[in-house]
């Protein structure tokens, strides 16, 4: 149990008569890459912002390093180890891409304020291979740059669980190759990896364990080669 | 102090003064309610109605009603034209929230000025035959100059709910607000919608203007007190809900109604923003609203 | 700005202030510049909740008013000294600021908004009906003999308010470059993402109003003796509300510079147009550049001179 990060019991969010989710379960052990997919709609990203806290859930439990954090305000999930990336960009747009890492560094790390933040969020700008667009304006970056910002952020939280959602969206494949190699030495730091993605071939090479959502319910989970071979993930997303 | 016919008079001029109320809301329910469009200006285009109907009324004579209803079209292009500044200004560059409302305000303050800076800010009045007449059912008063308006407010209320539901266009400003999907089906432009319904708005406040005038004299601050009703009406009736406006200006009008009665006309003004808070506080999506 | 230029302006400022009560004696000039100073002040106040967090306060001349009223009620009720009304009055805005957030900053800034009119005009219609205070005829404020060492009453008020004003601006800079600073933009930018990245966006956003407020309050505290008669209809004026608006919107709402120089420029327009057309003319001076700004140049003076450097530096 001692390596158990995240449990998600018994998950049920409605939309006024529509059912976003529907009794969703599932455990995620420290430092594994967990790979979530399934059509669009399906509640993907509904149930990461039921796990971060951006939406609440009318139904079940979440359970954080074994705490209890279903009630807690998204602030209080980040501050102990959750971070995320929104699948439609949104970065801090008054600040430089610099300022945008601070203010995680600052609240959700509760890092050093000042000069050893700046030298903090520039080595992982480095890493993401955005140092040099440090100063710039957050608004006047390429689509592309902005995905690479979401995760920046998202790392500079200094997280235990990072979720990505479709961070991958509109990249070229060397990116691609770019992105799963950051994400991949992360996890090797001990950082447990959520990543939803709708470029298969990716998620299929970082998961060690997929699970596919469809509306509303986990309707299979296993290794990657298991879900391929799924008669339900096929018609699901095949429309069988 | 409590008596049956004080409290019989006090409840029937609430409910004239409420329906009354529907007719000055009416215009913020749409654009508000339905468009999200945070016009606190649109009191202010109420009293210029006012004075519209005042200035027609005492040069030529014309039933301030009448003004109020052949003036409308004007209000609508300008509501139309106003949409437009501030579609191009700031809903297309998703500034509404800091610089949209300044904007509004602005032009609040900018109309209650010129108001001022024209006529003064002495009270004016309209004359009509039906101003000065009450008709008593036992003890119970009704006066014209209460009762013409609440007929009028009532018939404009069925009128805009039925455009709403009944016609295309109706429909899809309803569409814009909760379903853009649906707006795209019908292929309706939301920009074009928005800005029709911004002008049926601001043509309420034309009759809304004329009735106001009606019951009593009018100076150019007086659309501040009518701020705290409106969005306290609108929000209390649940967003976007034409009856349930009707029903909460009712309701806001016998409650001011009463306590102007049994605890002094000063008290009025917080009426409105007590409802206002407590809604807020307690059913933020009103009585009928959508969620 | 670099600290040692800041500090060095607002020393020098102060330092003017206290050269000009040695120098000029014209009681006009006190006057017209404890207006734009009280001004400033309230720019920089709505400023901290409107340009730094992104919720709009339509009720500046509320909190303005508590501060002026408590100084009423406080000096009848107990003939405190000046410098003690300031911090009730501080308080009492404070207070009422922390209350009005706690009430309504979970829902929609929209309501936030609608909610800071309501305030306002319920207290207005507070102090109409309480007696104690003056009611709505309003009451006489009685000017203290004592006036430090200056030459008149009002000499000492303007530099008391001159001091007010240059702390709430080194209040408003401080906040703007620390980590409270960059947690109040990032919920004006997005809220969403600021709790995700750790920001206690209610606390943060209950701070600001807080602070808002506080500052309001001591900029009305002072008011009943710069007036000697506080009405309802001038400590509420709308004209309060709409200043404390337009001057940061036409400055610039995101840098701290922006409500300073926005407040000096309408300001002292204001003070001109009072003397040489009309005192409505100058009222309606403020709404015209208001909308015309907003509409026209939404990042304010400081914005588009910003704009203006960039593009010459690239």
């Amino acid at each position: 149990m001692s390596d158990e990060l995240l449990r998600v019991g018994k998950l049920g969010k409605r939309f006024g008569g529509f059912v976003a989710l529907d009794n969703v379960s599932l455990t995620v052990r420290a430092g594994e890459r967990l790979g979530l997919i399934g059509p669009n709609g399906s509640g993907k990203t509904t149930l990461i912002n039921c796990i971060t806290g951006a939406l609440f859930n009318d139904q079940g439990t979440i359970h954080f390093d074994g705490r209890d954090v279903t009630l807690l305000p998204p602030f209080q999930r980040a501050r102990a180890g959750m971070a995320r990336t929104f699948q439609i960009p949104r970065p801090f747009r008054s600040m430089t891409v610099l300022e945008n890492l601070q203010v995680p560094l600052e609240y959700a790390a509760r890092g050093p304020s000042g000069r050893r933040a700046v030298d903090e969020a520039l080595e992982v700008l480095e890493v993401i291979g955005l140092r040099e667009r440090a100063q710039e304006d957050s608004a006047r970056l390429t689509q592309i740059d902005m995905r690479k910002l979401e995760l920046a952020r998202a790392m500079a939280a200094k997280p235990r669980l990072l979720i990505s959602d479709e961070a991958m969206a509109g990249l070229s494949s060397n990116e691609v190759d770019d992105v799963l190699g950051i994400l991949r030495r992360l996890n090797d730091t001990g950082i447990t990896i959520i990543m939803i993605e709708h470029i298969m071939h990716a998620v299929m090479r970082f998961s060690e364990r997929v699970i596919c959502l469809d509306a509303g319910q986990i309707i299979c989970e296993g290794t990657p080669q298991s879900i391929v071979q799924d008669a339900g993930v096929q018609r699901a997303y095949l429309g069988a | 102090m409590f008596s049956a016919d004080l409290l019989a008079n006090a409840v029937v001029s609430g409910i004239l003064l409420g329906g009354f109320y529907a007719a000055v809301t009416i215009g913020l329910a749409i654009v508000f309610g339905q468009l999200d469009i945070v016009n606190i200006a649109h009191p202010a285009f109420i009293i210029v109605g006012a004075y519209v109907a005042y200035i027609l009324n005492s040069h030529f004579g014309l039933d301030p009603v009448l003004v109020g209803i052949v003036a409308a079209p004007v209000f609508f292009f300008a509501g139309a034209l106003i949409y437009r500044v501030y579609f191009f200004a700031f809903e297309r560059t998703g500034q509404e929230s800091l610089s949209g409302l300044a904007f509004f305000f602005g032009l609040m303050f900018i109309i209650e000025v010129v108001l001022i800076l024209i006529y003064g800010v002495d009270y004016r009045l309209v004359q009509a035959d039906y101003i000065g007449q009450t008709w008593r059912v036992g003890f119970v008063d009704f006066p014209l100059r209460m009762l013409v308006p609440f007929a009028v407010s009532l018939a404009l209320t069925v009128a805009i709910h039925a455009y709403m539901s009944r016609t295309f266009i109706g429909r899809a400003i309803q569409a814009v607000a909760q379903d853009r999907v649906a707006l795209q089906l019908m292929g309706a432009d939301p920009v074009r919608i928005k800005q029709w319904a911004f002008g049926l708005g601001i043509a309420t406040a034309a009759i809304a203007g004329s009735l106001l005038i009606v019951i009593g004299p009018v100076e150019p601050s007086v659309g501040r007190q009518y701020i705290g009703r409106v969005f306290a009406i609108v929000v209390l009736g649940g967003m976007g809900s034409i009856q349930g406006m009707f029903i909460a200006a009712l309701i806001l009008g016998v409650v001011e109604s009463m306590v102007s009665t049994f605890a002094g006309p000063s008290w009025s003004p917080a009426v409105a923003f007590g409802v206002l808070a407590l809604t807020l506080a307690l059913r933020p999506a009103g009585l009928f609203g959508r969620q | 700005m670099k600290p040692v230029a800041f500090w060095g302006a607002l020393a020098a400022v102060l330092a003017a202030g206290l050269a000009l009560t040695s120098v000029v004696a014209n009681e006009y000039y006190y006057n017209a510049l404890y207006v734009i100073l009280q001004a400033t002040m309230m720019a920089v106040a709505w400023n901290i909740l409107g340009g730094f967090t992104g919720y709009v306060n339509f009720g500046s001349a509320g909190f303005f008013a508590i501060g002026a009223y408590t100084t009423v009620a406080l000096n009848k009720a107990l003939g405190l000294p000046l410098p003690l009304l300031i911090l009730a009055g501080g308080a009492v805005g404070g207070l009422v600021g922390l209350g009005l957030g706690y009430l309504t900053l979970r829902l929609k800034g929209v309501y936030f908004a609608i909610a800071t009119l309501a305030m306002a005009i319920v207290v207005e219609t507070l102090v109409n009906n309480w007696s104690y205070v003056g009611g709505a005829k309003g009451s006489y404020m009685l000017t203290p003999e004592k006036h430090l060492w200056f030459d008149s009453y009002i000499q000492m008020l303007f530099v008391v308010m001159l001091l007010l004003t240059l702390s709430a601006v080194a209040v408003s800079r401080a906040l703007s470059s620390s980590r409270l600073g960059r947690g109040l933009a990032a919920i004006r930018d997005d809220e969403v993402a600021a709790e995700c990245a750790g920001v206690p966006t209610l606390r943060l956003k209950l701070v600001s109003t807080t602070v808002m407020g506080a500052m309001m309050g001591i900029a009305g505290a002072p008011f009943p003796y710069f007036v000697t008669y506080v009405e309802p209809g001038s400590a509420f004026s709308l004209f309060i509300a709409v200043n404390a608006i337009a001057m940061p919107m036409i400055g610039g709402t995101a840098h701290w510079l922006g409500p300073v120089i926005g407040a000096l420029l309408v300001g002292t327009t204001q003070e001109i147009v009072k003397v040489t057309v009309s005192s409505e003319m100058n009222v309606l001076i403020v709404g015209v550049m208001l909308v015309v700004f907003i509409t026209l140049a939404p990042q304010g003076i400081v914005g588009v001179a910003r704009k203006y450097l960039r593009r010459r530096a690239a």
